[in-house]
């Protein structure tokens, strides 16, 4: 897979879960916006959320992992390099 | 009150089942498949909660929680509470529930697949546990007073009512809703039915349920959940709240013998402290709804309390469990809502499927057709594994 073909499905898939599981407004996951004030999550939904991305992605994140996450787009950055390190 | 059963999905559909003697009992391929020796089960849909529950509301929510939050906003809604009133007044919440089986192996399964305890997810936990209802629905409805579950096997629900009645009575709380759930899928059941418990009738459904026939040859599994506002007259009196009924009386007791076998002199006791404390004699109890869930030994002694107890003075006796099938943890509670239910429909609902009696039931006045008829005081019958037994007793309320 490309690495733009990657990133898509990344974004894609993302997007699909936190519509469909976490029931976020599709249009608010854009990749600048600070993806922590967009969920709104709390420390519950992290574990959850952790869930998803490994169920979608095969990579376990940590608090740590988290906390270096800033937009969207750091977060599909950081799965792309995690999928490419696995 | 509020109702979510194989009978209806609320106090209207579910009245007019009673009515007319309708059953909620099918077949269920998937449980044959999975090597079920009885694949009869009651039908409950799932309630759709999507548009009134969040998804952290939802997320720690078992099967049977989604049966309780339908039944327990009916239930506050027709008493007239909402919102202002849990910041008023201490609101309890007691629910009877003995298992949330199918959590507890999704969550595990969960872990053997994935090795990994986070990745079982942050609502396992909460659904896993018995208080799954109690602790979800007090947090969704913000409920401020007493708060537990009460896991007394198939008399759950029925002390849970008790339970909300002594708290009243003794001035603790003025309203707690009280109720009981039951999950309905295959894995809560399977070892009970693995201990031949439930009848093989499968070629017709609709009649394998057959409390006090002669021909009876085990219960059916079923579940959903009732609930019901149990309020001090003064403070419903206080709020206007629409009074249905009253609760007389609660009797309770262990029989200290078999885990699984009934006792006659447990389940007296139970019935006697009843009449007792509801000041009221054999001769007060119009209709008796009773435990019978259709298996040979269980319905056999409790005719023979019932006769022991009540002996010429007969009142009329059903089991809803003919049509609703064993709705267990909640069964306590879900029969009060269907005895209130005729109570305020002037009829009493019919022991379906009664055709020949044993030499126990042929003792009892039994209903076994639709009846018309008033009754202003009735006495509900729950009985579970452990010789844990109550009987409540529940009066028209006549202002």
């Amino acid at each position: 897979m490309s690495t733009v073909a990657q990133r898509e499905e990344i974004e894609a898939r993302t997007k699909v879960f936190l519509v469909e599981e976490f029931e976020v407004q599709e249009d608010l996951i854009l990749p600048d916006a600070d993806m922590k004030e967009t969920l709104a999550l709390d420390s519950l939904d992290y574990v959850d959320l952790v869930v998803v991305i490994q169920d979608n992605f095969g990579v376990k994140l940590t608090a740590e992992d988290f906390q270096r996450i800033g937009t969207f787009q750091d977060f599909y950055e950081h799965i792309e390099q995690r999928i490419a390190r696995a | 009150m509020g109702i979510w059963s194989c009978l209806g999905k609320d106090l209207a559909e579910v009245s007019e089942s009673l009515r007319i003697g309708r059953s909620g009992i099918v077949f269920d391929p998937v449980r044959k498949e999975m090597g079920f020796r009885s694949a009869l089960t009651g039908k409950v849909d799932m309630p759709d909660l999507k548009a009134e529950l969040g998804r952290r509301q939802r997320v720690g929510m078992a099967e049977e929680c989604f049966y309780a939050y339908a039944a327990t906003a009916q239930a506050f809604r027709q008493a007239g509470i909402v919102e202002q009133t849990f910041l008023d007044h201490e609101v309890g919440i007691l629910y009877g529930n003995d298992s949330s089986a199918m959590a507890v192996v999704e969550g595990v399964d969960a872990l053997r697949r994935k090795k990994d305890t986070t990745l079982i997810g942050s609502g396992s936990i909460f659904q896993s546990m018995n208080s799954t209802v109690t602790m979800n629905l007090a947090t969704i409805f913000r409920l401020r007073g007493i708060n537990f579950t009460v896991s007394g096997a198939c008399a759950s629900g029925s002390h849970a009512i008790g339970m909300g009645y002594l708290l009243i009575k003794q001035g603790l709380q003025r309203i707690v809703l009280c109720g009981g759930a039951q999950e309905v899928n295959p894995i809560a059941f399977c070892s009970f039915d693995g201990i031949s418990a439930f009848s093989v009738r499968e070629q017709d459904p609709t009649r394998a349920s057959r409390p006090f026939d002669k021909d009876r040859d085990g219960l059916v599994p079923s579940g959903g959940s009732a609930a019901l506002v149990l309020e001090s007259l003064s403070s419903a009196l206080e709020r206007g709240a629409p009074i249905l009924a009253e609760v007389m009386g609660y009797g309770f007791s262990s029989n200290g013998l078999h885990i699984s076998d009934p006792d006659l002199d447990g389940q007296v006791r139970a019935l006697n402290m009843a009449l007792k404390m509801a000041g009221m004699g054999p001769s007060d109890i119009e209709y008796i709804n009773a435990h019978a869930t259709s298996t040979p030994i269980g319905d056999l002694v409790e005719a023979r309390a019932i006769d022991a107890v009540f002996g010429a003075h007969r009142p009329l006796v059903s089991s809803t469990k003919s049509m609703t099938g064993h709705e267990c943890w909640m069964a306590g509670a879900s029969e009060v809502v269907y005895s209130v239910l005729m109570m305020q429909g002037g009829y009493l609902a019919p022991n379906i499927n009664f055709e020949e009696p044993d030499e126990a039931s042929e003792r009892l006045n039994l209903v076994s057709r639709p009846m018309d008829r008033r009754v202003d005081v009735l006495l509900s019958n729950s009985f579970g594994f452990g010789g844990t037994n109550s009987s409540l007793i529940i009066k028209r309320y006549a202002s």
